[in-house]
C-alpha cells in the first residue's frame, strides 16, 4: 500500500504525487486531509487532498518542498512507497447549494481549492474562481479551476502571468462590484493570505471559509498539538477543523505556533542537504 | 513448612545519576540465579490471596512454583494461560495495589515481588521467541477490534485462542497505544511492546495501522457491509485535558499526550537522526501527580531540560502517580511542587512561554472521590521561572469513537456507556473496555476489561447470548 503511481513536477518546487490508497480513496470528500510520514524515522505532516479516484483507489497530493520531509518526499519517484499514510482526516467542505460563490486559491492552496470548487459547481452553484502565485513558475491547474468555474480571475505578483495583484484585489473588487450576489467566499493558502483575504470579506460581511494549516502529530484529536483559536475559543484544527469562519481565527497566534520549530526545521534541512549530497 | 525469607531480593538498576540521561530501562531484571532466590520466598499458600488482587486472576503461586522448580516453559505456560501481555504487566502493573498488596508473607515481612517474577519469565519466553499455543479450529466468526492498546491486544488475542477471526483496527502507525506513544522507553522498551504485538499477530490475529475508525470506517460500516459478527471498542482516553488558564496557547505549553507521542513515539530523544523534533526547555514545568506527569518529567529531564518540576494541587499522600515511579523521579532530581496551581501562563511578544504564575493550595474537606479538596490561599500568588509547560492534568475518550456509531450510549463524563461486567454497551453486537468506558486508568484494567468482553463475545458469537439480550 501507499504506493507512488505517478509524479508531476507542477513548478520548480510544489510537486504532484498520486497515491495508491483504495480505503482512503473511497472515501475522502473535499477538504480532508491526510497524514503521511516519508519513512521510519520520519516526523507526521499533514497534506490537504487534492484529487481522488474512487474506482482506481487512489488520492492525489500536491505539496511544496519547504523543508526536510517535504524535500525528501520530492525524491521519491514512481514505484516507492510512503511509510504510512492515514486518512480521511478532518472534517470536509460543508456543500451545499449557496448561490454564487468565490474560491480563492493561493501559491499551493490552488490544489486543495480545485475538489472544493468541483464539488460546489456540482451542487449547482455559479463558482467565482481567483487563483494566485508569487510568479508564473508557481502557478498551476489553471486548466483544472477552468474547468470547474464560471469564472476565473488568474493573477501573479510580478505580474509576469495574468494580472499583477495579490488575490486580495480582485476579491476586494468581486465584493465591491457584486457583493450582494455573494453568498460564500472560500480562501486556502499560506496562513498570511488567508489572513488578508479574511480581512478583506470581512467588512462586506460575507461568510469566509479558511482552511488551517498549524503543525499536527497524530491528526485524530490525542494531541493538541495543532491547536487554534476561533472565536476566543480553543479548537483542534485536525477533528474542529481543518476548516474554519476566517473572521473568527486568531491568525497571529495561528502563525506564531507555526513558527515553534524553526530552529529545529532550519537543523534538519541543512542536514538532509549535506548528507543527500554524499 | 515453607522457609520465611523476610526480605525481596534486590533489582539491579541503573544509577539515578547515569540514567537520567539516557532512555534505557531502568529496572534492569533479575537473572535466573535471582529469580529463584525471589521464588523461594513464595510460601505456596493453599488460600492464596494474592490471585484475587490480579484483574486478570493469574495463578500467581503456580508460574512462581514453576520457576523455583527450574522449569521455565512451564512457568510461561502457567503464566500465559492468563495474561497475553506478560512483560508488559510485569513492569507497569502497580503490584503494590494489586497482587502484593494481598500478599500474605507481606502481612509481616516485604511481599513476593510478583511483578518482578513475572517480568522475568515473560522476558525468558520473548528471548525465546514467544511459544504459541495450539490453536482451535476456526469458527468462522469475525470481531472487529478498534485499538490496539492494551484492551484491543487481550481482546484479540483471546478470541483468537478461541479461534474467532480477528482484525484490529489502530490509527496510529505502530500498535500499543498508550504503551507505544505514553509510557516511556526507560519503564516499557518500546522493542518489549513490539515483541508482545507480535505475539498477538502470531496467533492470526489481522492488525491494520493507520485505520482510523469513525472516518475511514465507521461501526455501523463494520457491522454492515463488511460484515463483522461483533466490535469491541478500546479507543482509549485519548483527548488531552487542557486547564482553560489564559496563555496556555503559547508556544512552549505541550498535553503531556503530544510531550510523550513527540518523545516516544516519534523519538524525538533521537532528532535529528529521527524528524520529529520537541522543545527541551531550560526550567520545564509538569503540572499534574499521575504516572503520566512523572512520565513526562522524567522525559524532560531524559531531553536535556536544566530543571524538571511537578506543579500538583494537593500533596503527597494524595498524588495518583505509583510510589515506585514518584521515587524514581525524586531519584532522578524531579522537583516537586505540592499544593500549587497554575492560574496564568505569561508570554512573551513572540508568543513563547516567559513563565507562569501560581497560587498556592491548602488542603480542605474530601470530595467525592474522598481526597482532600484543594482550596486556594487567597493572596498566595507567585511566579515560576519556566520556559516549557506540560499538561498532564488526565485525559478523556475521544469522542470520534461515536460517529458512525449509531445509538452508541454515551455517560454525562463522555465515557462510552457499558456494563462493566460483561463490556456489552448499549449497541448491540459492541463492547467497550478499558478506558473508553472507565475514562484514563491503568493497563491492567483494561487487560481485564479486554478478558471479560472476549468472553462474553464468545458466548455471543456461540449463540449462548443473541441480541435480544441486548435489554
Amino acid at each position: 500500500m501507499y504506493e507512488i503511481l505517478a509524479k508531476e513536477d507542477l513548478a520548480p518546487i510544489t510537486k504532484l504525487l498520486v497515491i495508491e490508497a483504495p480505503d482512503v480513496a473511497r472515501k475522502v470528500r473535499a477538504g480532508q486531509f491526510v497524514i503521511i510520514r516519508v519513512s521510519e524515522e520520519g516526523e507526521r505532516i499533514p497534506l490537504t487532498i487534492a484529487d481522488y479516484d474512487r474506482q482506481a483507489g487512489n488520492i492525489t497530493i500536491v505539496f511544496q518542498e519547504a523543508g526536510k520531509t517535504t524535500t525528501h518526499l520530492g525524491t521519491l519517484g514512481v514505484g516507492d512507497r510512503l511509510a504510512s499514510l492515514t486518512g480521511p482526516l478532518g472534517n470536509p467542505t460543508e456543500i451545499e447549494h449557496y448561490g454564487t460563490v468565490v474560491c480563492v486559491g493561493g501559491g499551493v492552496g490552488i490544489a486543495p481549492i480545485y475538489p472544493i470548487a468541483r464539488d460546489l459547481k456540482e451542487a449547482g452553484n455559479r463558482i467565482i474562481s481567483i487563483i494566485g502565485a508569487r510568479n508564473r513558475e508557481l502557478l498551476f491547474w489553471e486548466d483544472r479551476i477552468r474547468f470547474v468555474s464560471d469564472e476565473v480571475i488568474v493573477c501573479t505578483d510580478d505580474g509576469s502571468y495574468g494580472r499583477k495583484a495579490l488575490v486580495t484585489e480582485p476579491l476586494k473588487e468581486v465584493l465591491e462590484e457584486r457583493g450582494h450576489e455573494i453568498e460564500r467566499v472560500w480562501a486556502i493558502g499560506p496562513a498570511i493570505m488567508m489572513k488578508f483575504c479574511s480581512l478583506t470579506t470581512k467588512p462586506f460581511g460575507v461568510k469566509t471559509i479558511v482552511s488551517l494549516n498549524p503543525i499536527m502529530v497524530d491528526g485524530t484529536g490525542m494531541c493538541g498539538c495543532c491547536r487554534v483559536e476561533v472565536d476566543g475559543k480553543t479548537r483542534f484544527a485536525c477533528v474542529h477543523g481543518p476548516e474554519f469562519d476566517g473572521h473568527l481565527v486568531d491568525w497571529d497566534l495561528l502563525m506564531a505556533r507555526q513558527r515553534i520549530y524553526l530552529d529545529e526545521e532550519k537543523r534538519a534541512l541543512e542536514r538532509w542537504l549535506r548528507t543527500s549530497d554524499e | 513448612m515453607a522457609k520465611v525469607i523476610p526480605n525481596r531480593v534486590e533489582m539491579p538498576r541503573q544509577k539515578p545519576e547515569v540514567r537520567r540521561h539516557n532512555f534505557n530501562e531502568v529496572a534492569v531484571g533479575f537473572d535466573m540465579e535471582l529469580a529463584q532466590a525471589e521464588a523461594e520466598r513464595c510460601l505456596q499458600c493453599k488460600k492464596p490471596r494474592c490471585i484475587e488482587g490480579c484483574p486478570v486472576m493469574i495463578d500467581i503461586p503456580g508460574f512462581i512454583l514453576k520457576v523455583q522448580e527450574g522449569d521455565m516453559a512451564g512457568a510461561v505456560e502457567v503464566l500465559k494461560a492468563s495474561n497475553s501481555l506478560p512483560a508488559i504487566c510485569g513492569r507497569v502493573c502497580p503490584q503494590e495495589t494489586q497482587c502484593e498488596e494481598l500478599c500474605v508473607l507481606g502481612k509481616k515481612h516485604e511481599p513476593v515481588a510478583i511483578g518482578r517474577l513475572e517480568r522475568f519469565v515473560a522476558d525468558w519466553d520473548l528471548a525465546r521467541g514467544a511459544t504459541i499455543p495450539e490453536l482451535p479450529p476456526p469458527t468462522g466468526k469475525r470481531v472487529a477490534v478498534i485499538g490496539s492498546g492494551p484492551a484491543g491486544l487481550t481482546c484479540a488475542a483471546d478470541l483468537a485462542k478461541m479461534g474467532h477471526e480477528v482484525t484490529i483496527f489502530e490509527s496510529l502507525h505502530k500498535a500499543g497505544g498508550v504503551l507505544m506513544y505514553g509510557i516511556p522507553e526507560f519503564r516499557l522498551p518500546k522493542a518489549i511492546v513490539e515483541a508482545e504485538v507480535d505475539y498477538v499477530r502470531k496467533l492470526g490475529v489481522d492488525i491494520r495501522l493507520n485505520s482510523i475508525i469513525g472516518r475511514l470506517f465507521t461501526v455501523d460500516e463494520l457491522l454492515g457491509e463488511q460484515g463483522y459478527n461483533a466490535v469491541f471498542l478500546g479507543t482509549g482516553a485519548g483527548l488531552p485535558l487542557f486547564m482553560g488558564i489564559p496563555g496556555e496557547n503559547c508556544n512552549g505549553v505541550y498535553s503531556a499526550n503530544e510531550f510523550l507521542t513527540r518523545t516516544n513515539l516519534m523519538k524525538a530523544y533521537l532528532f535529528p537522526e529521527y524528524d520529529t523534533p520537541i522543545k527541551i526547555g531550560r526550567q520545564v514545568a509538569v503540572v499534574g501527580g499521575g504516572n503520566v506527569a512523572m512520565d513526562s518529567a522524567r522525559c524532560a529531564l531524559r531531553l536535556g531540560a536544566g530543571e524538571a518540576t511537578i506543579v500538583y494541587r494537593r500533596s503527597w499522600e494524595e498524588m495518583p502517580a505509583r510510589a515506585e515511579e514518584v521515587e524514581n523521579a525524586e531519584a532522578e532530581g524531579v522537583i516537586f511542587k505540592l499544593l500549587t496551581n497554575p492560574v496564568e501562563i505569561y508570554g512573551d511578544e513572540k508568543g513563547w512561554v516567559s513563565g507562569m504564575r501560581c497560587i498556592r493550595m491548602e488542603l480542605g474537606e474530601p470530595d467525592e472521590s474522598g481526597r482532600r479538596r484543594p482550596v486556594p490561599i487567597e493572596g498566595s500568588e507567585f511566579d515560576m521561572d519556566v520556559d516549557v509547560v506540560v499538561m498532564a492534568i488526565g485525559t478523556s475518550p475521544n469522542p470520534m469513537v461515536f460517529t458512525g456509531t449509531e445509538g452508541l450510549g454515551r455517560t454525562r463524563w463522555g465515557t462510552v456507556a457499558a456494563d462493566e461486567e460483561t463490556g456489552r454497551t448499549t449497541k448491540p453486537q459492541v463492547w467497550a473496555g478499558g478506558d473508553v468506558l472507565t475514562g484514563a486508568a491503568t493497563v491492567i484494567s483494561a487487560m481485564g476489561a479486554g478478558k471479560r468482553a472476549a468472553a462474553d463475545i464468545d458466548r455471543f458469537l456461540r449463540g449462548e447470548i443473541t441480541v435480544e439480550d441486548w435489554a
